[in-house]
Parts: C-alpha cells; structure tokens; sequence
C-alpha cells in the first residue's frame, strides 16, 4: 500500500510550486525573468507558464545529475512502469532512442532490429557507427503494412549473427502490431545480446488491461517510452527505461552526451504530473480509449468500404499482438490512398488525424477524446466514402522494399558524395535517408543500393500527396549518393 | 429580492433578467440545466448558462423554424428534428394533419424530463401518437439513414457546446443523404451581429452551400437571442423558399400562429446588405 501511496506524489511538480511561492528574486537564466522580460510571450503562454520556465538550481535538482526531487520523480516513474531505472528525457523518444542505441552497442557491433524501425534508431548508427542487421518483416499483403518480426526470424537472425550486441524491437509498431516480445528476450538473452524496445506507441502497455505485453515486464533491458504520445504529457517529452541487466550510471553518462544542460521543467513536470495521472488513474483511462477505439472500429466498418482492423488480424506470428486502442483504416478499396482521406479530412471537414499513408489512415484515440469527436470522424469517413469514392484501379499498396545494405549507415553519411537527378541514381548507394513523415520509416537510408522499385515508389508517393522527408533536397528531385 | 440572470452575449455585453427564482438546476451528463422564473419572460430554460428559450418568446423561433419549410413542403409527411429537446419544435408540426412521423433526436434525456415537467407549454405534444423520441448523438442517428425524410429541422443550440458536430460539413452531409429528393433542412443559423457569432454563422453556411444545391437564409427579430436578431439556414434540394411559397394552401389550413405569415415569410428572405455581403464571401 506504501508503495502505491508514493504515486500520489510528483515531486518536480511539488518543488515548483513550493519555488513559485518562494518569491526568490532572479539573477540567473532564463533572462525572460519569468516572463517580465517579454511580455507577448507571457501573454501567449500563460503567466503560470512562464513562471516556472526556470533554471537547474539546488531546490530544483539539476537533469544532468540528478540528486533530489529529480532523481525522486525517477524513481517513483521507474516504480509506476516497473523498470529498475527510468530517465526523464526532454529531447524527444528520438533521444531516448538514440541514448538507448548508443548505451547498448558501439563502432562495428551488429545491432539485430526490423527495417520498419523510426528514423532514429538509424540515425543512432549513423552516430556510433554500428552495423545494422536487418529482419524483414513481413507485409500484409492485404493492409500493404509492415508487420511485426516473426520469433523464427529473429531466431535464424540470432544463430547467423551470433556476435551481434543487441536485439531491437517495436513494441508496437506505429500501426500497433506486436512481435513475440517475450519469447524474442528469451533468445537473446540465451545468446547473450541485450533486449531494447522502442514503445514510442506503447506508454499505455504500462497502464491499461488487456493489452499486449509491455517491455519491463517482458524482461527487455531497456525502452524509450513517449510519454507525449499515448500518456498525456507535453510534446517532446519521454522516458527511457532500463532493467536490472544494465548500468544506470553508464546510461546517465550516454544521456548527457547529447542530452541539453538545460532541461526545461515545463517539461519535467508534464513528465511528473503524467506519471501521477497514469499510475492513480491509467486503468480506466485506457479503458475509455479502448472503448472508443473499439466502437468507432464497428461504426466505421459499418460504413462498407473501409476496413478498421482489430484484434482479427494476430495470427501470433508476424502479428503476435494487437494493440487494440489504435485506429488504423484500410481505404484501397474505396478507391482512395490512405494520404488522399487524410488530406480530405483536414480539407473538407477540418478533422486532422495522425498520418495516411498509401493504403492506410491512422487516426490516434487517447486520453483526451471525447464520443462526440469520434463521431464526427465516423461521419466524416462515411461522408467521404459516399462523395469521393473512386476506382480501386491502379492503386499501389505495397509499403515495404527490403533493403540492399552495402555499408554502414555511419560510413556512408560521411563518404565522398555527389548529388544526381533522381533517375539517374539508380543501382547506386545513397548517403542520405528517404521516408514518409510520418510515420517515418525510412524507405531508403544510408548505405543502401537504390533499386528500381525504391524510385518508382519515391514517384508513386510524391504523386499521391505524401510529406517526403530525409534528402538535402527538399524535393527530393536530386540524392546524394556515394562516389 | 434583487435577484438577475445574466447571459454574455459577447465578452463585453451582457443581457441581464430579473428572476423572480430559479426553480431547477442540475447537471446532466452533457450540460448544466436550470430554469428560472421572471416576470418579463415567464420561465427560462438556459443550458450551460445560455438562454435556450422563455415562455414569453418562444413562439417566434418555433413558428419561424417550422412554418416557413412546411408552407413551402407541401408534402412533408416525414420529419426528422434534431435537438429541440423542449418540443416546441414538435408542437407547431403536430398541428399538420398531414404529418405522419416526427423522429425527434436529442442528445440529453434531462432536458426532455425538464421541459415535460417545467415548460408544458413547449412539451405538450411530445406524447402525440406519431412521435417518435431518439436519444442519440444526431451524427450518429443520421448515419443509418438515406432518403428517409421530407424535412429535417436542426434544432441545434451552440456551435461551441456540446453539439459542435451538429454544425459541421459531416453532419450536413448526412442530412442531404437522409433527405427524399424533394428534402428540406432548416436550421438555426445564429445571429451574425457580434463577430465571434457572424463568423460562425459564415462557416456554416458555407458548409451548407456546398452541400446542398439551394441554400438561403432567412431571419427574425427574437429579443432575447443575441442581438435580439437571429438567422436561419433554409437549404434544399429541389424546392425554392420563397418561388414555390404557396400562400394560398397555407391558408387554407387556417393555423393561427402569432408570429408567422405569409407575406413575412417572403419578406424574411430579404437580408440587410451587411449581411447579404457577408454570406456572398462565402458562397
């Protein structure tokens, strides 16, 4: 029951508040002096906002090195997610990715992970420089998706790459498919390789019932968890967890080589208060986001055309799990690419959703919704089905390439480069990375051969409306490949 | 006893009214309700602090949203009306012989309970024989339905309460499909004088032009609405509001109404030339 108390508490939080009401006079950073020294900004934020914009000072604890009500909002967050260590990140899940890649691998050591990995698990290789080994995961054939890795993949993975330092996995993906995350630390583990999880979309595993399997309680030894997303903090700001297996100290160390000297409280305290909100109240939190995710699914496939779907699809291999509180929507067969409803949607009816891609429009249900939303996003979908409705004729779904890699993502960012007309860059190797933002998952990245079927998916993509992102050319009309 | 409800019209006018006292407030799963009794205006309804309708005016909007579709509708039989949880809707269409079905869809089962209780002048005809009570989200009711309706009658208060969605391109959408080739949907359209309300106002009709292939917007002077000015939507697929007006037959119904005519309802179509410029922006 003690421990269960301690989640009443939010330490950073109760510091701030105690600091407001202290009065202290400011001869330190910020030099906005809570606000006085730029009156529109206080105005646009919120004079409550501004305020507690502070600097790192004894009563506030200092991120870098924590020691009091930081180091004690860590240890009741670790607590909350049932880790052994928890780190407060402000730069992002992408730093806590990157933090994670770089604690647990190093130059030349194989890192096992599935091409459908965000950009900043590369973007980490590129920075340490360690040798990517590729799963590929499958593609259902009928959603155009990428799915999670099957447990007789990473096996075979494993046994050919015996040497390899770590093992990645998405727990789930951004479409919420889990891998065997259970059975994937056992083979690991047995081979000696650390466990790393990227649950950008799977705060809630922590919280909710009857979801799939978080990654602390799976045995994983490290997680970077988005607060941001599916628990309610503020943008930018994360967790990354780590099990008994790894040191603490040597993690801190990793953080602050990137990591700001200046961490922001506005931040920290999202992060504290969050966590509060999520250990007192998470279950029926999420139940509520189930519900709504659940519903809107029937009310959506009742439109005919659209296909949500469920929990139906595990087939406890390449989908082991499903995570039932995201909304993804099948749209091929109204004649529509996922990217043309999302434009309709925020065009036509002013609904702005998480992302389309070519096949498929996620909509993200969370904490804050409401029925009355989620209803007019069904009648939205149903209005578009009856107005726009097309030709299913030419469309393409196919959403993953398995990647030719030449070599690291690291060697190949800094080589000798030269920039050519797209076309003419085919069967070279590029430098640069090449994804739809979002979700994000590269479709070429660093050290890669370019193929046939990579450009023409490039030109399919741009055509049908999707945010390119990754080359130094914006329109994405010129790459950089090595010389 | 100096008691006064107050309602903000705008950040900075307010229309205040002496209560004599308040004789229910409650909050519902939705909204707050509480009724008032005055001696201006007789009972009150107000809904999360905004005045839904009083006795003493009442009959202005209830006549204005339904005559005026069903003088030009004449075979209106099947009506859907959405909100309008008070009845007051409901009881001006009972009056039609011809009307053979009223689904009424209203989001919050407390109001209904209230106004049956409290504001029997407006609830009177909500047991008629061919009424039909639905609560239900309005999007949600509509989504079921296609080419089921003559005339849909959106009752809808604020468009930045809880019926958001009834004032959206979705819902009108889905009032076209429910609607019979010949359909009407009349709605409240707010008033535009303020100018957070004159900008509601131009986004649902814009909404509205682009659904339908008939949209006009008619008025009337309410006194305790906004302004004391308040606008309707009159959009349809086939008929014009005021070109197939046939007064004659109207009249020959012989229902006494206080507010409505005939001849007003040709002359509510004709907007001051603010306004006029205002819905042209958007059309």
């Amino acid at each position: 029951m003690e421990e269960r108390n301690n989640q009443n508490r939010a330490p950073i939080y109760e510091a701030l508040e105690e600091f407001r009401d202290a009065r202290v006079v400011p001869f330190d950073v910020p030099g906005h002096k809570r606000g006085r020294g730029n009156r529109e900004l206080a105005e646009f934020l919120g004079e409550r906002c501004v305020s507690i914009d502070v600097n790192s000072m004894k009563p506030l604890d200092n991120l870098c090195h924590p020691i009091s009500v930081i180091r004690e909002a860590e240890i009741l967050a670790a607590e909350a997610f049932g880790s052994a260590n928890a780190f407060f990140m402000v730069g992002g899940t992408t730093s806590a990715v990157q933090s994670m890649v770089l604690s647990a691998c190093k130059r030349g050591d194989k890192i096992i992970l599935p091409r459908n990995v965000h950009r900043s698990v590369i973007n980490a290789l590129v920075l340490n420089g360690a040798i990517p080994v590729y799963v590929n995961p499958e593609v259902d054939q009928r959603l155009g998706i990428s799915l999670g890795m099957r447990f007789s993949q990473v096996k075979e993975a494993i046994e050919q790459n015996p040497d390899a330092a770590c093992v990645l996995v998405n727990n789930p993906t951004y479409y919420g498919i889990c891998s065997d995350l259970k059975g994937i630390v056992k083979l690991a583990h047995d081979a000696g390789m650390l466990v790393l999880a990227d649950e950008a979309h799977g705060t809630h595993f922590y919280f909710g019932k009857g979801l799939p399997i978080s990654a602390m309680r799976s045995g994983a030894d490290m997680s970077s968890v988005s607060m941001h997303k599916s628990g309610g903090s503020l943008t930018q700001s994360s967790f990354l967890l780590t099990g008994e297996n790894v040191h603490p100290g040597h993690v801190r160390q990793v953080i602050n080589l990137t990591q700001t000297t200046s961490g922001s409280y506005l931040l920290m305290s999202s992060l504290d208060i969050s966590r509060r909100n999520l250990a007192l109240h998470g279950k029926e939190i999420f139940e509520q986001v189930k519900f709504l995710a659940e519903y809107a699914r029937g009310e959506i496939n009742e439109i005919g055309g659209y296909y949500a779907f469920g929990k139906e699809i595990v087939d406890k291999e390449a989908i082991y799990d499903f995570d039932p509180t995201k909304l993804s929507v099948h749209t091929l067969d109204i004649g529509l690419a996922g990217i043309e409803v999302y434009d309709l949607l925020r065009d036509e009816y002013d609904i702005q959703i998480e992302f389309g891609d070519l096949g498929n429009i996620l909509a993200y249900i969370s904490i804050g919704d409401r029925i009355q939303e989620v209803e007019r996003l069904v009648s939205a979908l149903g209005e578009i089905e009856r107005n726009f409705r097309k030709s299913k004729a030419g469309m393409l779904s196919q959403e993953y390439i398995p990647p030719d890699v030449v070599v690291s993502p690291q060697e190949a960012f800094y080589a000798k480069k030269e920039s050519l007309p797209r076309r003419e860059t085919l069967h070279r190797i590029s430098s640069e990375f090449v994804m739809c933002y979002p979700p994000g998952i590269p479709i070429l990245a660093p050290g890669e051969r370019i193929t046939q079927e990579i450009l023409d998916y490039i030109a399919y993509a741009k055509e049908k409306g999707c945010s390119l992102t990754g080359p130094e050319d914006e329109d994405i009309d010129n790459l950089n490949v090595l010389k | 006893m100096d008691l006064w409800f107050s309602e903000l019209q705008t950040e900075n006018v307010k229309l205040s009214i002496r209560v004599d006292r308040q004789i229910f407030s409650q909050q519902s799963e939705v909204q707050r309700i509480d009724v008032f009794e005055s001696r201006e205006f007789g009972r009150i309804l107000s809904l999360d602090g905004h005045i839904m309708l009083t006795e003493r005016d009442e009959y202005i909007y209830d006549e204005m949203i339904t005559h005026v579709p069903m003088a030009v509708h004449k075979n209106a039989k099947n009506i859907l009306v959405i909100g309008a949880g008070d009845g007051g809707v409901v009881r001006e269409l009972t009056r039609y012989d011809r009307v053979e079905s009223i689904d009424l869809v209203e989001m919050d089962p407390l109001v209904v309970e209230v106004c049956r209780e409290y504001l029997p002048q407006n609830a009177c005809r909500l047991d008629d024989p061919r009424v039909s009570l639905h609560y239900e989200n309005g999007l949600k009711f509509l989504r079921k339905k296609e080419n089921s309706y003559d005339l849909i009658i959106v009752d809808s208060n604020d468009p930045f309460g809880p019926q958001e969605g009834l004032f959206t391109k979705e819902f009108y959408g889905n009032c076209f499909k429910s609607l019979r080739e010949d359909g009407i949907m009349v709605n409240q359209q707010g008033s535009p004088f303020y100018e957070e309300d004159a900008r509601a106002c131009k986004r649902s009709h814009k909404r509205i032009v682009s659904t339908f292939p008939i949209s006009r917007v008619y008025q009337a002077h309410i006194p305790t609405y906004a302004a004391g000015y308040w606008l309707f939507g009159f959009a349809s697929k086939k008929y014009h509001p005021v070109d197939d007006l046939d007064a004659a037959s109207w009249s020959m119904l012989g229902l006494h109404t206080q507010y409505y005519t005939t001849k007003l309802h040709q002359g509510a179509f004709f907007l001051p030339a603010y306004l006029e410029e205002m819905l042209k922006s958007v059309e």
